[in-house]
């Protein structure tokens, strides 16, 4: 029997276990709607948001913290423009989201039609791949190959952009269980030599350092991480994308390195003679000049993506593979070898050192103003959440902080935009976490700058009662570029006053949300504890120090060793 | 140091393979010299001919990076073995009756085609590899050149040159 495009595609979609859609209609994908309405009530958790934009975003958030792919469905044309920021995203920290644009008819394709946009076109450089289903009878196999494309591999988003008319002519309902794509095979399973010349050279190494990245989380490695580190005695700090996939608070842990990294985990990878990289691939901010980065270090570098590989940096031996798969087996061939942690007596002097390192130049700030420190904040929240609550950020300083002052055990616990750094990421990604945890303490630490750039969302958390917590560190400034301008351009701060602000409290009250201010150190707490004992959304405009910087600072294009301390 | 490749890539003969190769190259800033581009003997298939220049790094990344477009099928550095490789050039050359012989003669020497003639032009058609078509446009250049259509380089890779087996190769 023949069904609506429509609706073959809300079948698939719940083949594929998709519980939850964020999205807005339009008349391209009306249809669609209608047919969601009227024969799959109760099936899908829809979030209508109040821009695509945030829909990505959400839907971002909902993979990050779950695993499985986020899902959107918005309009063509500007529904589907409004995606691209949310896709970039996405793409460049590997995020697995399937995002459905309505198009116009196949027959107005190209002819300039009312809300037609060449969406394939304009979101190729940022998807892991998109397709334009020309006809209904691809449909089925398109929405396999995109969820299948999305999430396996270096998971990505892809789009999906469906012609109103192949959503109303009919087909036949025929779901693939699996597709074949000869020209899609991830490497997955790691080339055993490889791993065995990297056990040695580990067995080897006096000063090493494991270096993880946003991988170990995509591929689930955490506990053989864990395994690995503890069984051998090596240090690991962990990339901004990585928070979490070792626990923060493990006398193993360095903490995050790279421009705003801990003193001692750059002064770890700078001195180390082995770095062990598992899913990270080199960033920029996370090199400093590249020339002198852990110049001394023979690198191991496990990574699915081989264009990953060689890229930034030369690598003595190079693995691709899926993290958990090379870590099993890596664990398995050390395991062999006999070796204990006893037998790692050697590492005790890098031990010590990094120890030294650790307590010449901690992390801190001044503990006695009145004016409230950011960092006092993002400490507070740690502490009185227990470090349980998912932690979303904007970016900026307010990122930086997050990610330096709480500490995460759990991986898909700190959802931030790392490669992209989009300002209005962290809200619409904390309503994503916290429809998939209706449960959870879920909280957007934001800038009053980022927090802007999608504050039209206090809507959606008002609809569905979504319980999410926003922390502003309100300091009237674009804190981060205002710190750039102020160590690097003469103090002259260029367009980065945004005094000019909504009250906070009264835009949350304006929305149905709580608004509560902290404007002194003491207020801090209550402030707080009274936020996390609200049921609903609540905004917390914190006003603090307006010029705080975050240091540990590297200068970019520096090397990692030369850090501006507080 | 820069060093040209010849890189053969076989990719699915469906729209908008090309912008997503022709698109990695340019966001990516690696350059192309020349690409020609034709379905292969199963259409389902074409078969790409890039031509680019780059460090050793580079390429690596190039190769990788067009293996990474879930479209594309093979990658292969000709560069690397034994390959041959062809261009085919258009060349419309100013020649009144007095010229002509002196334009046949060079055309003749390279193995060139005349493959139309007017009062006072003369095209000629020339494949081969990118010296022969350098050598031979530098003799007609003096002569006068009114047009030149050049194509992509196209290359395959040479058979094994494995000695035959007696009774096989008769």
């Amino acid at each position: 029997m023949k069904i609506k495009g429509a609706e073959i595609l809300l079948r698939a979609l719940k083949e594929e276990g998709v519980d939850t859609i964020f999205g807005y209609p339009g008349g391209a994908v009306i249809d669609i709607f209608d047919t969601l309405e009227r024969r799959f009530p109760g099936d899908f958790r829809f979030i209508l948001v109040r821009h695509e934009q945030a829909a990505v975003h959400a839907a971002d958030g909902y993979a990050r913290a779950t695993g499985r792919p986020g899902v959107c469905l918005v309009t063509s044309g500007p529904g589907g423009t409004n995606t691209v920021t949310g896709l970039a995203t996405a793409w460049m920290d590997s995020i697995p989201v399937v995002v459905f644009t309505g198009q116009v008819p196949t027959a107005l394709i190209g002819n300039d039609a009312f809300q037609e946009a060449d969406i394939v076109g304009i979101t190729r450089p940022c998807t892991k791949h998109n397709y334009l289903v020309s006809r209904t009878e691809d449909l089925c196999r398109t929405v396999k190959e995109a969820f299948t494309i999305a999430s396996t591999g270096r998971p990505g988003p892809v789009l999906v952009d469906l012609p109103k008319d192949v959503m109303q002519s009919k087909a036949v309902y025929e779901y693939p269980k699996t597709v074949d794509l000869p020209t899609y095979r991830p490497t997955v399973k790691p080339h055993v030599p490889s791993l065995r010349r990297a056990a040695e050279l580990m067995l080897k190494a006096e000063r090493p350092v494991i270096y993880a990245g946003g991988g170990v989380i995509s591929s689930g490695a955490h506990q053989e991480l864990k395994t690995l580190a503890e069984m051998m005695g090596f240090p690991v700090t962990m990339t901004l994308m990585g928070l979490g996939c070792f626990p923060g608070t493990h006398p193993l842990s360095l903490g995050m390195l790279g421009m705003h990294g801990t003193y001692r985990a750059n002064m770890a990878v700078n001195n180390s003679d082995l770095l062990v990289a598992i899913g990270a691939r080199f960033d920029d901010r996370v090199t400093g000049r590249v020339e002198e980065f852990a110049a001394r270090a023979s690198i191991i570098h496990v990574d699915v993506d081989p264009t990953s590989i060689q890229k930034n940096i030369h690598v003595d031996v190079p693995i691709v593979a899926d993290a958990r798969q090379a870590l099993v087996k890596l664990i398995e061939i050390l395991k062999k070898k006999g070796e204990t942690p006893g037998d790692r007596d050697k590492l005790k002097d890098w031990h010590s050192q990094t120890t030294a390192w650790r307590s010449e130049q901690r992390l801190r700030f001044d503990r006695t103003t009145e004016t409230i420190k950011p960092q006092f904040v993002v400490e507070k929240l740690y502490e009185l959440t227990r470090g349980e609550a998912i932690i979303s950020t904007e970016v900026g300083q307010n990122q930086m902080w997050a990610a330096q002052y709480y500490l995460f055990d759990r991986p898909r616990t700190f959802l931030s935009s790392g490669g992209l750094g989009t300002m209005g990421y962290g809200f619409p990604a904390a309503i994503g976490a916290q429809v998939a945890f209706p449960d959870k303490t879920v909280i957007d630490i934001a800038g009053d700058g980022s927090i802007q750039m999608n504050i039209q969302e206090l809507a959606t958390v008002g609809q569905y009662k979504l319980p999410v917590k926003i922390a502003i560190l309100n300091n009237g400034y674009l804190g981060m570029v205002r710190q750039w301008q102020g160590l690097f351009y003469d103090r002259i701060y260029s367009q980065t006053d945004i005094t000019h602000a909504p009250d906070f409290v009264k835009l949350a009250e304006a929305y149905g949300a709580v608004g509560l201010r902290a404007r002194t150190t003491p207020e801090v707490e209550p402030v707080i504890r009274q936020a996390l004992e609200t049921p609903g959304p609540v905004i917390m405009d914190f006003v603090v120090e307006r010029e705080e910087d975050v240091y540990p600072m590297v200068p970019a294009g520096e090397p990692i060793k030369n850090m501006i301390l507080v | 140091m820069e060093t040209r490749h010849v890189i053969s890539v076989l990719v699915e003969n469906k729209p908008g393979v090309l912008a997503r190769v022709a698109g990695m190259f340019s966001g990516r800033s690696f350059n192309i010299h020349s690409l020609a581009v034709a379905p292969t003997l199963d259409t389902t298939y074409s078969r790409m001919t890039i031509v680019t220049h780059g460090s050793e790094q580079i390429i690596e990344q190039i190769i990788k990076q067009l293996r990474k477009l879930i479209n594309v099928l093979k990658v292969q550095d000709l560069t690397s073995g034994d390959y041959v490789d062809r261009e085919l050039v258009l060349i419309r050359m100013k020649a009144t009756a007095g010229k002509r012989a002196e334009v046949l003669r060079i055309t003749d020497i390279f193995r060139a085609k005349v493959v139309d003639v007017s009062h006072d032009t003369i095209t000629v058609e020339v494949s081969g590899t990118q010296s022969k078509i350098e050598a031979i446009l530098e003799l007609l250049a003096p002569m006068g050149i009114l047009e030149l259509i050049r194509t992509g380089t196209i290359a395959i890779p040479r058979g094994k040159k494995k000695p035959i087996p007696a009774e096989e190769a008769e």
